[in-house]
């Protein structure tokens, strides 16, 4: 589903990404841990281009995401995003956010859009906020928005850019839950976190990354019980 | 009994002294307003500011937008290269020299052809504000998250959309002071159009006092006016704001 063949990033002299080779398959749920400033991020975020990669190349559903002539937004349609800092747009209330990209790009009429996002809402609980602002909720509720509203586009796959990250921690639960329910749901999920609880329960493979590298990758019964990797028994003896 | 004559004396001469003034306050009333309709000059005055003034102001915010986005876009993407050249240049000059000589110019050598000079003004201050409102657009582009725009992006939506609908209003909501300042300080500086023989409402008030020679009546009247159009914009702007803050309350 997505292949990625020898990506590469540089920040200026900086090296983010080095060669990095791999490929994610349909209803996998890729969770990626690692230290900060181990290329993780960048990782995610070259795959919808939000980085646009130095070299080598990322395809997606056949078509390569980073090709001159593909037209990205299309691609970004299929690819829901949800971001650490959760990014609700501010000027938007709550179902305008989730309406938004949908209508504007004329994949929904604006009844259409209302009703699934509101049965969204209902989902999680939230339908009560619909003519909210960002700016009244706590950071759970808006993360979990930040989720239904790329879940309103009906995406093939999902980016999870640390989405725990910046919240309390009585807020985790109720967003790796709805995580949860997504995964168990079928989605395609590439989760870049540092909750290993999640990350054993869920993910299918995790990555471990670090200096730009995929240092191993293993599915989570191994990758925590029987770590090769100095590197990362070392990362695994200082978190877990 | 002395006393008493000095006494009514003194207040006879104090009635005197105000029904004096009382009628120097009239006659210059009367011959500041009303004599020959001269009110007129100032109605027509008010008219001619307010539509300088308004016409510049939405040109003015529509350039500074326009002007904006293309330099933010150019910014970020390298694109849009010779847009942004001729914007840069176009910010320099109309920065770089006086809004009068501007105006001069525009009516004596560009707009030669145009003989309404209140649309030549219109037009002048329209384009002078916009390179002002453009920096201060653009300072509120740049301050907007720029989680906002991959937010958008990551949705799906253009580089122009995510602008228009996500960045956009929020940078116009942050910088809406300064841009209050901006047309109070357009709405003042209307008041040079009479170089170009504009009755605006300062040259209202030169017009009477050539004719009646008393400077007292007319300056005042419109600085008064004057200030009453700040007020009035000041207020606007306050409502602008609050309405604008409707995503803010937490």
């Amino acid at each position: 589903m997505i292949e990625v063949k020898n990506l590469c990033k540089t920040f200026g002299k900086n090296e983010v990404l080095k060669n990095i080779d791999y490929k994610i398959e349909k209803g996998e749920k890729i969770v990626v841990v690692g230290p900060s400033g181990s290329g993780k991020s960048t990782f995610l975020r070259c795959l919808n281009m939000l980085e646009k990669p130095t070299s080598g190349e990322i395809w997606f559903e056949g078509i390569q995401v980073n090709g001159k002539k593909t037209k990205i937004d299309l691609v970004r349609q299929r690819m829901g995003m949800v971001f650490q800092q959760f990014n609700l747009f501010n000027n938007k209330n709550i179902i305008d956010n989730i309406t938004l990209a949908p209508v504007t790009l004329k994949l929904m009429t604006k009844e259409q859009a209302e009703e699934k996002a509101m049965s969204l809402l209902k989902r999680i609980g939230l339908e009560d906020k619909a003519k909210a602002y960002p700016s009244q909720l706590s950071g759970g509720q808006k993360q979990r928005i930040a989720i239904i509203r790329a879940l309103a586009m009906n995406p093939t796959v999902m980016l999870f850019d640390e989405p725990t990250s910046a919240l309390d921690p009585e807020m985790v639960g109720e967003v790796l839950q709805l995580m949860k329910e997504l995964a168990n749901d079928g989605m395609t999920m590439v989760v870049v976190t540092h909750e290993m609880g999640f990350a054993r329960e869920v993910g299918t493979k995790i990555l471990f990354m670090d200096e730009g590298c995929i240092m191993e990758e293993a599915p989570p019964q191994e990758f925590f019980d029987n770590p090769k990797h100095p590197r990362l028994q070392d990362f695994l003896s200082k978190v877990l | 009994m002395n006393g008493f004559y000095c006494l009514t004396g003194f207040f006879n001469s104090i009635s005197e002294y105000f029904g004096d003034v009382w009628d120097s306050f009239y006659e210059g009333f009367y011959k500041t307003f009303l004599k020959d309709d001269r009110w007129k000059f100032f109605l027509e005055g008010i008219e001619n500011t307010l539509i300088i003034a308004i016409g510049a102001t939405l040109m003015g915010i529509l350039i500074g937008i326009v002007i904006s986005v293309v330099k933010v876009l150019h910014a970020k993407t390298g694109k849009l290269i010779i847009l942004n050249w001729i914007f840069e240049i176009y910010t320099t000059v109309i920065r770089g020299t006086p809004v009068v000589l501007q105006l001069i110019i525009a009516y004596n050598i560009i707009f030669i052809n145009i003989e309404n000079a209140v649309l030549v003004g219109i037009i002048t201050f329209g384009i002078n504000s916009g390179a002002y409102v453009s920096e201060i657009i653009r300072a509120g582009i740049m301050a907007v998250d720029v989680g906002q725009t991959e937010a958008g992006r990551s949705l799906g939506l253009s580089q122009f959309q995510t602008m228009r609908l996500i960045v956009l209003p929020q940078a116009i909501k942050n910088v809406l002071p300064a841009l209050g300042n901006e047309f109070i300080a357009l709405l003042k500086e209307t008041s040079v159009i009479g170089y170009l023989g504009v009755n605006d409402l300062t040259r209202a008030g030169q017009r009477v006092l050539s004719l009646t020679y008393d400077f007292y009546f007319p300056y005042i009247s419109i600085a008064i006016v004057y200030l009453l159009m700040v007020m009035g914009l000041s207020k606007l702007f306050k409502m602008l704001e609050k309405r604008f803050a409707q995503s803010d309350r937490g």
